[in-house]
């Protein structure tokens, strides 16, 4: 059976739920073969042997982290060329598309980008213009390379060996162009990311300001969630730019959405659109963000939300 | 410092946007146009850096006739001069086609820095940095937030879910912007007045040196299999906050087994 490539997303040994969600996607493919790069692979290793990895390729050397995607790019190309995969997967992260358009180019290989699926004949389907229209799509040309969005598939254990392979350990001159200095941790730091998440809790500018977002932030943890924010709330600089949600803002698709003081503005629901289900919380009943509830709740977020607080902690008993 | 901003007409996303029946690809004659918002970010960084260090600014644009428009506003907010590849051939290109004809252009016309919007609204794949650094040899410093040079070297704050990393490179270079960089200026009357006179070079995919055979919609790596509205979402359940609204919200949650 061929191969399937997966690019891990890992932060030192903690593998990222998208990778498992990758390698659930890739066994129904061929077989999936994980690529590490940096260290922590050893450690890291149990989990992708939980979702069924054969091969874990290592390229450990920290010199992968050191520059800016180019050396995944390299490192996948020279597999792709050793190893004739049949496909290779990725998580359609920033940086998971760099990677990905960068191998395209240099395999001569057709790429696709946050796909939602993957059918038989390694089919994709997309969801574009904020969800309006479903895609499917597929690779002419070379080795088909697809970036799949995180939390689109249900991660699913079945055991594989996931025997470590080292895999190039040089990063080529070529590869060195763009260095990373340095790397800067800001807020947030606690909660899940935020287009990883399983759920996303989105202050809009109902929210008032800054320090009302302690509110947001409260109903987050008690779900165990990652907070989001509207462009109103993020350019009125209540809450950080990179955690604003829509069209020129990250796109997420978690298993619940709630936006919380927010209208529903089409640039908004371009990133929160394919969401599996989402909840509402606005004074406003005609707000536009009600047609995509599953549930909604007309009333002031100032008095549903803390309530909703004490429930949630009340039902899980802390 | 030479400096090309490369900016993209999409359709107004205020608009409905649809495919074609044809050859799915997007009716771009059903939907207003404009100039791509995050390129905006991108010229008026290309503005500043020039201000400060001297140099040209140069737009280039790769799209239909219509793509003028937005080569005009550019140039309003005050660049100098724009490329303009306009080419039948050109129609359906992909996102590793368009890099493919644009990192021809680039190569014709030179430059020390490339800056580019993070990505358009249309196809949202926010690649073209990572493609064009990948084809031209130079190095890729996308998703900056902030950006500093001393016209040999450029240091950027690259985004990243957990905050930023700073990344450093040597001239020549591909760089993308995110909106939170700089807020662009609005084209000033006398802006507009001048962009009238400033000159607009329109090359052909044969003057650019662009093999016809590698771009358009017949050089696609990819292919659309089908596409079809998605289907309306089903009407939720609405309820009134009584007093009792977060309780109500509460039970749904538990129903739907997330808490
Ligand atoms: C090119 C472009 C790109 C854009 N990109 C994005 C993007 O990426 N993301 C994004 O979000 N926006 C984006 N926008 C902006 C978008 O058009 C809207 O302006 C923005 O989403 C509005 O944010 P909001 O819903 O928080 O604010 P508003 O539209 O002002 O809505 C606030 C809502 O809060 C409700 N409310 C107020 N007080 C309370 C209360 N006490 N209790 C309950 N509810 C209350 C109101 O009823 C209202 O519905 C973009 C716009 C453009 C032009």
């Amino acid at each position: 059976m061929a191969e399937i490539l997966v690019l891990a997303e890992h932060s030192g040994e903690t593998v990222k739920k998208v990778t498992c969600e990758l390698l659930t996607l890739a066994r129904r493919f061929g077989e999936p073969a994980v690529v590490w790069t940096g260290p922590g692979a050893e450690a890291g290793r149990d989990r992708l042997a939980e979702f069924g990895a054969a091969k874990v390729y290592v390229a450990a050397g920290e010199e992968f982290d050191d520059y800016v995607v180019a050396p995944k790019a390299e490192l996948l190309a020279a597999l792709v060329a050793a190893g004739s995969p049949a496909a290779v997967l990725v998580a359609s992260t920033p940086e998971g598309r760099e990677v990905a358009a960068r191998l395209a180019v240099k395999t001569g290989s057709g790429l696709i980008t946050d796909a939602v699926g993957i059918g038989d004949g390694l089919v994709a389907e997309q969801s574009i213009f904020g969800g309006a229209i479903v895609v499917k799509s597929r690779v002419t040309a070379g080795t088909p390379i697809i970036a799949v969005r995180p939390n689109a598939t249900t991660p699913e254990p079945s055991p594989g060996a996931a025997e470590i392979v080292a895999a190039g350990t040089d990063v080529s001159d070529a590869a060195k162009g763009a260095r990373v200095t340095e790397r800067v941790v800001q807020e947030g730091g606690e909660r899940p990311e935020l287009t990883e998440a399983s759920i996303v809790v989105s202050g809009g500018r109902g929210v008032g300001n800054a320090e009302n977002f302690a509110l947001i932030e409260k109903l987050a943890d008690a779900l165990g969630a990652a907070v989001g924010a509207s462009r109103a709330a993020t350019d009125a600089g209540w809450y950080p730019h990179q955690f604003q949600v829509g069209q020129t803002g990250k796109m997420v698709s978690p298993q619940l959405y709630l936006a919380v003081g927010i209208s529903g503005a089409i640039q908004h629901r371009a990133g929160m659109q394919t969401s599996k289900t989402i909840m509402v919380i606005n004074k406003d009943a005609e707000a536009p963000i009600f047609e995509l509830a599953d549930f909604g709740v007309v009333g002031d977020l100032f008095s549903v939300v803390p309530q909703l607080i004490d429930e949630i902690q009340q039902r899980s008993g802390s | 410092m030479n400096i090309v901003v490369c900016v993209k007409q999409v359709p107004d996303t205020g608009s409905e946007r649809t495919l074609k029946a044809a050859d799915s690809t997007l009716d771009r004659e059903s939907s207003d146009a404009l100039i791509n918002e995050l390129d905006e970010y991108a010229i008026e960084e290309g503005l500043r850096l020039a201000e400060a260090h001297g140099g040209e600014v140069t737009i280039l644009s790769m799209g239909p006739p219509k793509a003028s428009e937005s080569i005009r506003k550019a140039l309003s907010m005050g660049a100098d001069k724009a490329v303009h590849l306009v080419d039948d051939g050109l129609a359906g290109s992909d996102a590793l086609a368009t890099s493919e004809a644009i990192a021809a252009v680039l190569g014709r016309i030179g430059f020390d820095l490339v800056i580019l919007g993070s990505e358009s609204t249309d196809a949202r794949m926010g690649v073209l940095a990572a493609l064009l650094a990948e084809r031209l040899g130079v190095p890729q410093l996308s998703f900056a937030s902030k950006v500093e040079t001393d016209g040999q070297t450029i240091k950027i704050h690259r985004q990243a879910d957990y905050g930023y990393d700073k990344v450093e490179a040597s001239l020549p270079a591909v760089l993308s912007v995110v909106e939170k960089i700089n807020e662009p200026r609005y084209p000033s009357f006398k802006g507009i007045m001048a962009a009238k006179k400033k000159p607009v070079e329109t090359l052909s995919l044969a003057d650019a040196g662009v093999d016809p055979a590698r771009v358009g919609l017949a050089a696609s790596a990819s292919e659309v299999v089908s596409f079809a509205k998605r289907p309306p979402r089903q009407a939720g359940t609405i309820v009134k906050d009584e007093g009792d609204g977060g309780g109500k919200a509460a039970e749904f949650l538990a129903a739907q087994k997330f808490i």
